[in-house]
């Protein structure tokens, strides 16, 4: 109880600073630091041959973000096929197969970090350092880049003022300068964050070596092995940037289960926090960048209620309820944390399409595991960084659409009207998660030799829906225990990182350019105020609603299933 | 058709009686046909699982009593949406009926260019032609009075039996083909082709034949659609999954749960909806050209209203006579009552009325000569014998005539004429050669009941702007006793264009009432204009509503029925998909009650069987449909309030309400026909 007051307090505490200093950063005006940051910035944008100043349309700055997406993912994909003949491999990491590098290199180009391998004995310290965190560390700020640009679309684009003196028309949206997006908040925001938690971590015991691990002698006689290698490494920046960055790779394969990477209940406090500060303080960030600080309240009133029912869900489920007792879940727990501060870290890390773990999300209650299938459904309680804000902003637009008709007006949001156009581009996101969701669960349920599950019965459809909506949501987690690592699911899993991650950071700024072109109407009390509990409520029931109707049957027949025979039992 | 049969089908409650309900059972079968049931998905999806659970059934792949039943009740859920388009179709039938009659065989007689006539039939009539009517005759199409002034029922076109009057050269010029002249002889030049007159469209309109889906209407119906598709991705999935935990699920049940799922009520209702909007605005007698037109009045954020006839009755009356000092009262009385006596204008007869009130009694002086008011002097006053010259008139008008008179104006009149005019008095100020006598003031009453409405449109955001001729002074007082948020002064048409382009420049929706062909600019550039019945045929042609009444005051009937379209809509999809927490709790533990025992559990209504289960949430289903059938025609009950107000009152009731309703109802359907059927 006290962990989670503590992590919601410090988020809501931080966050705010956070928010606001963030919205300077992207709002690109001049602010302290600069002499220090402009030095970094300018070769960058001199490499890149970019004015930061000149503004980009909508297809402008998708296809940039496509551009540098495809960049790096060939970049990253050869090294980790070739790591062993590359330096900084003292461990002896052997290459990659293709489909499992692939499967690496798309889930951590799409901010998911779902893993399958295991990072200490499969991958060089070139690999961890140049591809897996330098991808930890810019992709998070890639979603940010497409939610900023989407809210700068949202209220107009940032021409606003010179395409309505100008008639509006000809000149296209200007919703910023991707580049600039993306280099600024990386040098001004995250890398400094991350540096203070590395060396919060390394203070709390987490490794911060470049040198090979020690080999010794087991204490425990019984596991009759002679000697062990314990494998060490740069872990305290990666522990640092996947915790901030909604990133949830780790070093290890169990993550912060491990106690090289989570050593003490300190370093637990500040990992659970960094699960969610970020995302936090992109939500602050809104009322700087827009000035509308009540639409900042909005979104934070909304996502906090479900942030705080999920978490509270998730400990009364591991901790109070008929099935906490049951021996069975035991297994694969992390005892050092106990069921509290376990369960708290599993909502968390779900909602935020983080992913890491403190205890494997296997062993949880099934109705824990229900919790963490839906928050990932739902994708925008915080959400991933950029990710989460983005997501909320589609169901926004959904629940502003039928608001809308419930007050007697044509729906808009921000007085421009939600008409056919956007509504189609609205249902292509709609349609497509059940569709990858349900579709690929049910493929790979009736050819049972794809599955790969350890477990039989609801719990083994838990696992295998569990692997494609952590897909989905860019989350990472997994249900450990399933077989993972098949040319199968390697390539459908790549498939589905790519689905959730593009369609839901581009459309969503689609559709805020083609509403920025639209006549906007002033508000009066006659249109559909978002900025009241009231919609708040309604939006809530739209986002459970629309994800419950959707996977009711799904989760019946797993989590839900695997409850009522344990009880049964 | 007349104005009793219209009314009744406005009534708050639209019963279905004999005449319509059996044309609308045929047509409800008629539309089972593909290519009419393709243009609904939802149905259609409807349509394909009954198919599907009857080819089941005879395949022998569920119990015949079963596999029926549940073919029945989705064959039913189909026809009812359709019945529900019918019965909203039927209602416009009626009148179309009538309406075909009265445009039946007309002769015409058509004035060649020597001047001679013959006697043609109506549809040999082109744009341009000139046609004689007289008394008792039907006018054979449409056009305007070239010539003459006529009194005309067009009572087959309005329902209104009070004659109206028409005449050449003025706002009200344009007549209706299938009306009929009463009194005098008119030549008329037709403006409209064959087969598109008034009267064509308007039947068009509404049978409803070329009805366009409406911009929500398409932008929901994508919604709708694809939450059908996800609905459909759900049950395709669902036996594959279910399958690797070994259950076997019929085919039968999972159409039925799609059926249960996917938003049939809001689908069956949908085109009801769109059509019964319009057949609202016509039972108010409103002619709107399209859907779109009666859904954009609910978007509206700005009225334009014409000060006379629509905020005031429009006759000024005299109130009250104010003598300048050094002049007696009755002196004034006498003056003013001389100058009126020969003065037909109501204002005249009005003047004369008080006047004598106050117990004079005076009689037209021999040899008196009347000067009528005219636009160039704007004044009129009579000429004694003797040389005494007795004027009223505007201000600037009477001083001028002083002046040239060689009389001085004293300073206290500036002062009296502000002060009736500030009171929303429109000031006329009376001399008697070259002295200035006092003010009469003559008062536009304010429609009773206009407050209050304004405030309604207030509170439902929408702007009043009030447009006069007035002086300032005058139009600040009516506005304020109006209620109206803004107004214009000194209107000129032109002014009415400018405030509606501004007004839209800022992004508002403006709607405004029109009747001259001056007025025809402003109708076209607004987005609603609602041009008068009695008014010219350039501002008909112009707005995109006709008030068939020509009350100016109509134009808020229109809006509130163009929000009460759109909230019906977003409340019944509400509903639609609110209802499908329970069918998957009535549905789901049914689906696998043979596989999985443990789901039981899930049966929180305890139902008595899978099968009474799975045919109650069929049931349900189905005849929520005709349930909502006087909802969606009468639309959901609408109180003007903010928009915050509204969606709460809607949430609560179609929200809340929806995932409620359907425990109870479904509980009581199972508990009726276990009982009956012992399932």
């Amino acid at each position: 109880m006290t962990e989670f007051l503590l992590v919601f307090a410090l988020a809501i505490g931080l966050g705010w600073p956070l928010g606001r200093y963030l919205a300077a950063v992207m709002r690109g005006e001049p602010m302290r630091g600069d002499g220090l940051f402009l030095r970094l910035e300018r070769p960058l944008y001199a490499l890149l041959g970019t004015d930061p100043q000149r503004g980009m349309s909508w297809r402008g700055y998708a296809g940039a973000f496509l551009l540098s997406n495809g960049v790096l993912g060939v970049i990253v994909w050869l090294i980790l096929m070739t790591q062993a003949w590359l330096p900084l491999n003292p461990n002896g990491a052997p290459n990659m197969s293709w489909d499992l590098a692939l499967h690496t290199m798309v889930s951590f180009l799409t901010n998911t970090n779902q893993q399958h391998y295991a990072g200490q004995a499969q991958l060089s310290y070139l690999a961890h350092m140049m591809g897996i965190v330098s991808l930890q560390i810019i992709t998070p700020m890639m979603g940010l880049a497409l939610v900023v640009a989407t809210l700068r679309a949202l209220f107009g684009g940032r021409n606003a003022q010179a395409r309505k003196a100008d008639g509006q028309d000809q000149t296209p949206v200007d919703v910023g300068n991707y580049w600039a997006d993306v280099i600024r908040p990386t040098l001004r925001l995250m890398l400094p964050l991350c540096l203070l938690w590395s060396v919060l971590l390394t203070s709390q015991g987490v490794p911060a070596t470049l040198d090979g691990g020690p080999v010794l002698a087991p204490v425990d006689a019984t596991v009759q092995m002679k000697e062990q290698k314990i494998p060490l490494g740069p872990v305290s920046p990666m522990v640092s940037i996947k915790q901030l960055g909604t990133n949830g790779g780790g070093w290890y394969g169990a993550n912060s289960a491990v106690p090289l990477e989570n050593p003490t209940p300190l370093s637990n406090l500040l990992e659970t926090l960094a699960l969610i500060l970020i995302p936090v303080a992109v939500v602050f960030m809104i009322a700087g960048l827009t000035g509308r600080r009540r639409f900042a309240a909005l979104v934070l009133g909304t996502m906090l209620v479900m942030s705080v029912a999920s978490a509270g869900l998730a400990i009364w489920s591991e901790g109070f309820s008929s099935t906490s007792q049951d021996i069975a879940l035991m297994e694969g727990k992390e005892v050092r944390f106990g069921a509290a501060p376990s369960a708290l870290w599993a909502a968390l890390t779900t909602q935020t399409s983080n992913g890491s773990v403190n205890a494997m999300h296997d062993s949880l209650a099934p109705l824990t595991g229900l919790v963490t299938i839906s928050d990932m459904l739902i994708n925008a309680i915080w959400g991933g960084i950029g990710c989460g804000l983005q997501q909320f902003i589609v169901y926004l637009l959904l629940g502003v659409f039928l608001a809308g008709l419930m007050t007697g007006r044509t729906p808009e949001l921000f007085g421009r009207k939600i008409e056919a156009p956007e509504v189609k581009l609205l249902a292509v996101l709609v349609l497509l998660q059940p569709l990858i969701l349900l579709g690929l669960t049910a493929i790979t349920l009736s050819v049972p030799s794809l599955t790969g599950n350890s477990n039989p019965g609801f719990h083994a459809i838990s696992q295998v829906f569990y692997e494609y909506a952590s897909a989905f949501a860019n989350n990472g987690s997994g249900f450990e225990g399933l077989g993972d690592a098949t040319v199968w699911w390697n390539l459908t899993c790549s498939f589905v990182l790519a689905a959730g991650r593009y369609p839901a950071l581009i459309i969503p700024l689609a559709i805020a350019a083609m509403l920025a072109r639209k006549r906007q109407a002033p508000e009066s009390t006659g249109s559909l105020q978002i900025e009241t509990p009231t919609f708040a409520l309604t939006l809530i029931a739209v986002i459970v609603i629309l994800t419950l109707l959707q996977f009711m049957p799904v989760l019946v027949l797993g989590p839900v299933a695997d409850h009522l025979s344990l009880i049964a039992r | 058709m007349n104005q009793t049969t219209s009314k009744d089908h406005a009534g708050c409650h639209p019963r279905m009686d004999e005449r319509s309900f059996m044309p609308a059972l045929i047509n409800a079968f008629i539309k089972l046909a593909p290519q009419h049931i393709i243009k609904n998905p939802v149905m259609a999806v409807v349509w394909l699982g009954t198919l599907l659970t009857a080819a089941a059934t005879l395949a022998g792949r569920a119990q015949p009593g079963f596999g029926w039943a549940v073919t029945a009740i989705l064959l039913i859920t189909v026809l009812f949406g359709n019945f529900a388009e019918a019965v909203a179709e039927s209602r416009g039938r009626g009148q179309a009926a009538s309406l075909r009659r009265a445009r039946k065989d007309l002769m015409a007689r058509r004035l060649d260019k020597s001047g001679g006539e013959k006697t043609v039939p109506a549809a040999e009539l082109r744009p341009g032609d000139l046609v004689v009517i007289e008394e008792g005759q039907l006018i054979p199409a449409d056009g305007e009075i070239v010539e003459g002034l006529a009194t005309i029922n067009e009572a087959a076109v309005t329902g209104e039996s009070a004659p109206v009057l028409r005449e050449a050269g003025t706002d009200r010029s344009g007549v209706i083909g299938g009306t009929k002249v009463l009194s005098d002889r008119i030549v008329v030049r037709v403006t409209a082709e064959p087969g598109n007159s008034f009267l064509d469209r308007m039947i068009a309109l509404v049978e409803g034949s070329n009805r366009q889906k409406t911009p929500n209407e398409v932008a929901l119906g994508i919604l709708l659609g694809v939450m059908t598709l996800t609905f459909l991705i759900v049950v395709v999935t669902l036996p594959f999954i279910g399958g690797f935990v070994g259950a076997k699920i019929n085919v039968v049940l999972l159409v039925a749960l799609l059926v249960c799922l996917i938003p049939t009520t809001i689908g069956g209702l949908l085109p009801a909806i769109g059509i019964a909007g319009m057949n609202r605005a016509l039972q108010a007698n409103i002619l709107a050209k399209s859907g779109k037109a009666v859904e954009v009045a609910g978007d509206v954020d700005v009225l334009l209203l014409d000060k006379t006839g629509t905020i005031t009755y429009g006759d000024r009356q005299a109130t009250a006579f104010h003598a300048l000092a050094g002049v007696d009262a009755a002196q004034l009385r006498q003056a003013v009552l001389l100058a009126s006596l020969a003065d037909p204008t109501p204002e005249g007869k009005s003047i004369v009325k008080l006047a004598r009130g106050k117990d004079e009694k005076l009689d037209e002086p021999e040899g008196a000569h009347f000067v009528p008011f005219s636009a160039h002097s704007r004044m009129s006053g009579v000429d004694l014998p003797g040389g005494r010259i007795i004027r009223k008139g505007a201000m600037d008008a009477i001083v001028q005539h002083v002046q040239t008179l060689g009389g001085v104006i004293p300073a206290e009149l500036q002062v009296r004429v502000a002060n009736v005019a500030r009171k929303g008095a429109t000031p006329l100020v009376v001399s008697d050669g070259a002295h200035v006598l006092g003010v009469i003031e003559l008062s536009d009453v304010v429609k009773h009941g206009l407050k209050e409405r304004f405030a309604r449109l207030r509170a439902m955001g929408v702007k009043t702007v009030m447009i006069t001729g007035d002086n300032p002074l005058t139009a600040a007082n009516i506005a304020a006793e109006a209620g109206v948020d803004d107004y214009i002064a000194e209107a000129r048409p032109e002014d009415k264009l400018a405030r509606i382009r501004a007004e839209q420049a800022g992004g508002r929706l403006v709607a405004m009432v029109g009747d001259g062909t001056n007025d025809a600019p402003a109708l076209a550039q607004a987005d609603v204009g609602l041009a008068m019945n009695s008014g010219t045929q350039a501002a008909k042609e112009a707005g995109n509503m006709v008030d068939l009444d020509s009350d100016p005051a109509k134009l808020l009937a229109v809006v509130e029925i163009g929000k009460q379209q759109l909230i019906t809509r977003g409340a019944l999809t509400t509903f639609s998909l609110a209802n499908d927490v329970s069918k998957y709790f009535a549905i789901l533990p049914a689906l696998f009650a043979a596989t999985i025992p443990q789901m039981a559990a899930l049966n929180v209504m305890k139902l008595t069987s899978p099968t009474s289960a799975v045919l109650s949430a069929l049931i349900f289903n189905a005849i929520i449909i005709p349930l909502l059938i006087p909802l969606a025609l009468r639309g959901v009950r609408f109180k003007p309030s903010s928009a915050t107000q509204l969606l709460r009152n809607n949430m609560l009731v179609y929200g809340v309400g929806g995932v409620v309703l359907p425990f109870v109802a479904i509980k009581a359907i199972d508990v009726v026909i276990s009982a009956l059927f012992s399932l």
